[in-house]
């Protein structure tokens, strides 16, 4: 099986015993989580993102070996780096630096809508690579048809009815995966 | 989790977009870099001339021996000398 699909609870017994490709795709898994809990939850400038970035890795590295529950370790970095930006906000003497209780629908909010985003980002493994590239190059790295249709060598007049129907196969994987609750007896 | 349209998984497709490719690689080489620490620490363990001329100047102690500078976190190293 290749890293990137491996479930989380064995990447992490991986990254424990010394398998450093494990740990690169640990920190592939869930970096995209990492900066945008500092940079969309927080609001963290770039600067103070990035060492609150390094710091959780840091921490997840040293303490893999005393993870309660490997299968936890996305809420376990939820935590941590939710924990650490307002440590950060807390030790800083710069009034720029947003208040976390004063934002804007608050971190709560944010934080919910980001584990709803890791859950849509899980579930477009199951999509073609073509498909996970069209949706991730448009919506994630927003990038133009023409520059889409470049890179993965297809027609940019193509590109609107791909992301149609791979959104609608992503819907479908998705509501395979989280079934809408059906209503009480 | 409710069921979700396709405008809103575009959304939460957004919401998650690419770390900086450097931050991503300096996270990846954490490994590496705890390595070249311990190998550090214990030859200045073991070689007390290396560990002052650490401590007097670390950057250039590390650059003389062959050592990247950059690729050490030298507050660490400094904090493990020290203690």
């Amino acid at each position: 099986m290749q890293l990137a699909s491996l479930p989380d609870a064995q990447l992490v017994a991986r990254c424990r015993g010394g398998d450093e490709d494990a740990w690169r795709e640990l920190v592939a898994r869930f970096s995209r989580y990492v900066f945008a809990i500092c940079s969309q939850a927080f609001r963290l400038r770039a600067e103070d993102s990035e060492e609150v970035f390094q710091e959780v890795f840091a921490r997840t590295y040293q303490h893999l070996a005393r993870l309660r529950d490997d299968e936890a370790i996305r809420p376990w970095i939820g935590q941590l780096t939710r924990r650490l930006c307002i440590d950060h906000i807390r030790s800083s003497s710069r009034e720029e630096i947003v208040d976390p209780d004063t934002l804007p629908g608050g971190v709560d909010e944010a934080m919910t809508t980001l584990d709803d985003a890791f859950a849509v980002r899980e579930a477009m493994a199951e999509l073609t690579e073509n498909c996970r590239e069209i949706l991730d190059r448009f919506f994630a790295r927003d990038e133009s048809y023409q520059t889409i249709g470049a890179a993965l060598e297809i027609p940019s007049g193509t590109i609107a009815s791909r992301i149609s129907r791979c959104l609608a196969r992503l819907r479908e994987i998705f509501e395979g995966r989280n079934p809408a609750p059906g209503p009480s007896s | 989790m409710t069921a979700y349209d396709e405008q809103r998984l575009a959304e939460l497709i957004k919401a998650l977009p690419p770390a900086p490719q450097a931050w991503v690689e300096a996270a990846q080489e954490l490994p590496l870099a705890r390595e070249r620490l311990d190998d550090i620490v214990a030859r200045a363990e073991a070689d007390l001339a290396f560990r002052d001329a650490l401590i007097a100047d670390l950057e250039a102690t590390l650059e003389l021996e062959g050592y990247e500078p950059g690729a050490i976190s030298l507050d660490e190293l400094r904090r493990r000398l020290e203690s």
